[in-house]
């Protein structure tokens, strides 16, 4: 028997006795049909409450970046935020610029007057990890944790938004979704059946806690994330 | 006595008098409670989440079949490779090979218990390969050459004095012992090492069956990189880490960080579906998921505790663990310490070998109440007692209990034992504490109870005895208060 069949007749063997608890009745065994998922379970009233209004979810997002150390703008146009990028650019004394050629990214960091490293077509890794700053676009935002939503398709892949230092994100005001269900929901009516690569949720910048559980900023991934949103 | 259960009690008896260790995990943990209460609070239900989460895995486990060849086949659609691993040197075998095929030279890794569990690290240097740990703690663990502390905190036993003398010997650099400051060299020194590697190796905290995914949850940003940057990513996962939906996720996520660090949601929890997609700028080109039984399929056939099967491994139980807090995470020397660990050990490697775990418990169900997903921990514990005891039985136990219950059985008997008891606490005395002393285990560090001077039955009939003859003076109205 190869490996495989070696594993899944251990599993059906030890299945066929039901489990048992000792102080309840046991959990019915699920029966052993074709379909693989029970119905989907609704979580919103578990999970932290969050409102129902878009004030609600601004309000709460901007909460969360706070304890979280995310710096999280809230512009009413785009040449608002273009006006932030130059702040950021003049403060950090940004020289060299990562980005990819999303809708809204493209033009915001090709106007920030730096060269821009695109990670589209490929690139060095070396090349990338000297640049100052990376600046992608996103899937989501989340209110009710202050999480940003990227995937390998929408943020330039797996590294542009985890090796530069600083990690900018520009999402759009329709992208905040309230809640990780509708997040969820959110990924699965985008991608479907044709998921990208990689589908990360990134909350705050990269954090440790391993030298006495004192926290420090930048372990390995970004030290500064911002979030630019209009 | 084992030498697992020597080595345990020796590392026991120097560690809970360790006064230094105490103050350090109690401030860590102490630290810890505040968040994580914090967290909780914000829940609506946490009860219900708990519930929820509960019955979602024991749904994965009981179908746990069906879940691995759906995953499977949605992982293989993508170009992935999937592994079976019905035991640790299988595991080995498959990932060495597959280092030895790729002519890997540097290996990067981010924390993964399974990987502990099979001695990854120790096959593939042993092979020839350098791997370098990339997560903080895992990372200053190795450089000490020891065994992770905590599942989830590995370095928790070590102050940044200790750190910092340890990088300035072994990377000649530490500046301070400013936590950020040597944080940072860390990061330096690891970030030369993700350039160079060209293979990267993870654990998983679930498998998504419907989607075939992986899933990754850390603060630091180092697994990210380890996913992002080699050519060849490998992921060890047990075959219990099975969820059945992407959307299950937004329940343990939260949960997960929650009480395994008191944060809402951890750093980076990430999802990997399979090698780099045509149109993607970067990413392996080739992804390997190697499934892991190692025993889990024992755990599975038994009925009464296949709930272990539940754990994701948060360290829930550990950080409120009595037993944890006072002997410390290395003196179990398992790969899985605390109450989880003293459930799933005796099932890895061997009851009668380990059974002293199931017995060094206060029973107190303090693991039981803060496991996320309600896993019945302290009963799997009495449970093993029972078990390893109905297969070796010890005849002193044995005689012992039947003398006891010939004892509480005649009256007789019953106080012709106190008498002699409390004869025999006062020679006790002379002893007491000392090496001649038959109770010196307890004695030697604990006071040893007192027979009371009278038995409930005398003190009963002497009261009664002395009411009567107050009563027989002022009648029954005047009982009093």
């Amino acid at each position: 028997m190869n490996p495989r069949d070696t594993i899944l007749a251990r599993i059906r063997e030890a299945l066929r006795t039901p489990a048992a608890r000792h102080d309840a009745p046991a959990p019915p065994t699920p029966a052993r049909g074709e379909t693989t998922a029970p119905p989907a379970r609704d979580f919103t009233g578990l999970l932290p409450r969050v409102g129902p209004r878009f004030e609600d979810w601004t309000a709460a997002f901007a909460a969360a970046s706070k304890e979280l150390r995310t710096e999280f703008v809230l512009c009413e146009t785009e040449a608002q935020v273009r006006a932030e990028l130059l702040r950021l650019r003049d403060a950090a004394g940004w020289q060299r610029l990562a980005a990819h050629r999303g809708r809204w990214v493209a033009p915001l960091a090709g106007a920030l007057d730096r060269p821009v490293l695109w990670t589209d077509d490929g690139y060095d890794k070396s090349a990338l990890e000297v640049c100052d700053a990376g600046l992608t676009g996103c899937d989501a935002l989340v209110a009710q944790t202050g999480t940003v939503v990227v995937t390998s398709a929408s943020a330039g892949g797996r590294a542009l938004n985890v090796l530069p230092p600083h990690h900018v994100v520009l999402a759009r005001r329709e992208q905040l979704v309230p809640d990780l269900p509708t997040a969820f929901r959110r990924l699965e009516e985008q991608y479907g059946a044709s998921y990208p690569s990689m589908i990360s949720l990134i909350t705050g910048p990269s954090r440790t806690g391993d030298i006495e559980r004192i926290l420090v900023l930048g372990a390995h991934g970004p030290k500064r994330l911002t979030v630019l949103c209009w | 006595m084992t030498p697992p259960a020597s080595n345990f009690l020796q590392r026991a008896r120097v560690l809970t008098r360790d006064l230094r260790h105490r103050d350090l995990i109690q401030t860590a943990l102490g630290k810890y409670e505040v968040k994580r209460d914090e967290m909780k609070a914000r829940f609506q239900d946490w009860e219900g989440a708990r519930a929820a989460a509960a019955a979602i895995k024991a749904e994965a486990i009981g179908r746990l079949d069906q879940h691995l060849e759906t995953f499977a086949a949605r992982l293989e659609a993508r170009g992935a490779k999937v592994h079976w691993a019905p035991h640790a040197e299988a595991a080995r075998q498959i990932i060495v090979g597959i280092c030895r095929d790729r002519q890997a030279r540097t290996i990067v890794k981010s924390k993964a218990m399974t990987a502990e569990e099979i001695h990854l690290n120790e096959a593939l240097e042993g092979a020839g390969f350098e791997v370098v740990e990339s997560d903080l703690g895992e990372f200053i663990v190795q450089l000490r050459g020891e065994a992770p502390y905590h599942i989830v905190f590995p370095a928790m036993h070590l102050t940044r004095g200790e750190i910092r003398d340890l990088f300035a010997r072994k990377l000649g650099d530490a500046p301070s012992d400013n936590p950020e400051e040597l944080t940072m060299v860390a990061r330096r020194v690891l970030r030369q090492k993700y350039l160079a590697a060209d293979m990267g190796i993870t654990g998983a905290n679930f498998a998504i069956a419907e989607t075939g995914m992986i899933s990754v949850t850390e603060n630091e940003g180092n697994a990210r990189l380890t996913a992002a940057l080699p050519r060849t990513m490998i992921t060890l996962v047990g075959i219990e880490k099975v969820l059945p939906r992407l959307a299950d996720l937004a329940l343990f996520l939260p949960m997960l960080a929650t009480v395994g660090a008191g944060q809402l949601l951890s750093g980076y929890n990430t999802l990997y579906g399979g090698p780099r997609q045509p149109g993607e700028p970067d990413g392996p080109e080739e992804f390997h998921v190697v499934l892991l039984d190692n025993q889990r399929s024992a755990i599975l056939a038994d009925p009464e505790q296949r709930d272990a099967l539940h754990c994701i491994r948060c360290g829930a139980c550990l950080n409120v663990c009595p037993i944890f807090r006072h002997v410390g995470g290395q003196t179990y020397g398992t790969t899985y310490p605390g109450p989880i660990g003293a459930v799933i050990t005796p099932h890895l490697r061997g009851l009668q070998e380990w059974k002293h775990l199931p017995f060094a418990s206060s029973l107190c169900g303090a693991c039981t109440e803060a496991c996320p997903v309600k896993i019945d921990l302290h009963h799997h514990l009495l449970q093993h007692r029972r078990n390893a005891r109905a297969q070796r039985p010890v005849w002193w136990e044995k005689l012992a209990f039947r003398a006891f219950a010939a004892v509480v059985n005649h009256p007789a008997l019953w106080r012709l034992s106190l008498a002699l008891g409390r004869l025999g606490q006062k020679a006790h005395g002379l002893v007491r504490g000392t090496r001649l002393d038959p109770a010196y285990a307890w004695t030697q560090s604990r006071e040893m109870p007192r027979l009371a001077p009278q038995s409930f039955k005398q003190w009963w009939r002497q009261r009664s005895a002395n009411r009567a003859g107050r009563d027989a003076g002022t009648g029954p109205d005047a009982a009093g208060p």
